[in-house]
């Protein structure tokens, strides 16, 4: 037997401080198109209002994790755009 | 243990917690809150993080540490809003000698620097605010909207 696979990817999305001050929220729920990736995620908050002010190869982590833009994601996953960190 | 914390620091604290009979080398580093950043008179600082990944990376680097040396490592970072003199990060190392104690204490404090997701929003003396950007030339600051009225 063979199971479809999902034609949708619905990830939480959060955004920390300049991020989330440029597009006006600290988290948003995005369904995308399966297979989706973290450029994906980028793309899409690109075109929302505010979007054009993200650097082209910001910081992001998927579950805690620092990734790569072409990270796979999976429905449920927690993607994180961040700015540069300032810690310290 | 937390990394993070609202609360002031107790640096000599995080220095018991990892001193044991068997460690003759304690190194702290102790991150002071500067009244200037890039010729700028700083009045005082807000850090906020992704607290969740925050803590699992300062669990990450202290495991990293305490593998790659034989020291006990303790780290914690002040969230929140801090004034001039503020303690806002401090790492303790024991070790059994110096040696190592030192090694890991530089390794510790630059990779939180470099790796756990924490910012920083200063406040100047003209009333501007900005948005700290390490990576920015010559460490400029990014511009920010006016502050939000805080509770």
């Amino acid at each position: 037997m063979t199971l479809a696979a999902p034609a949708t990817v619905t990830v939480r999305v959060l955004l920390f401080a300049r991020y989330a001050e440029v597009l006006g929220a600290d988290a948003v729920t995005l369904e995308l198109s399966a297979p989706a990736s973290v450029a994906d995620v980028l793309d899409r908050l690109r075109a929302a209002p505010g979007g054009a002010l993200l650097p082209p190869r910001p910081l992001c982590a998927v579950n805690l994790v620092q990734v790569r833009p072409t990270c796979a994601l999976a429905s449920g996953d927690e993607v994180a755009v961040l700015p540069p960190l300032a810690g310290g | 243990m937390s990394c993070l914390t609202h609360r002031a620091i107790d640096a000599a604290l995080l220095a018991r917690q990892v001193s044991s009979p068997g460690r003759g080398a304690v190194v702290s580093f102790v991150g002071v809150v500067r009244d200037h950043h890039a010729g700028r008179e700083v009045t005082r600082l807000e850090y906020s993080a992704y607290e969740a990944m925050a803590e699992a990376e300062c669990g990450r680097i202290v495991a990293e540490a305490e593998a790659r040396w034989a020291v006990t490592v303790a780290v914690e970072h002040r969230l929140g809003r801090l004034a001039i003199g503020d303690t806002a990060v401090a790492i303790a190392v024991a070790a059994a000698h110096r040696g190592e104690a030192f090694d890991a204490c530089r390794h510790v404090i630059e990779a939180v620097k470099s790796r756990v997701p924490i910012w920083k929003r200063e406040y100047y003396a003209d009333g501007s605010v900005a948005w700290v950007d390490p990576t920015a030339p010559e460490g400029a600051v990014t511009a920010s909207t006016p502050p939000m009225a805080s509770a």
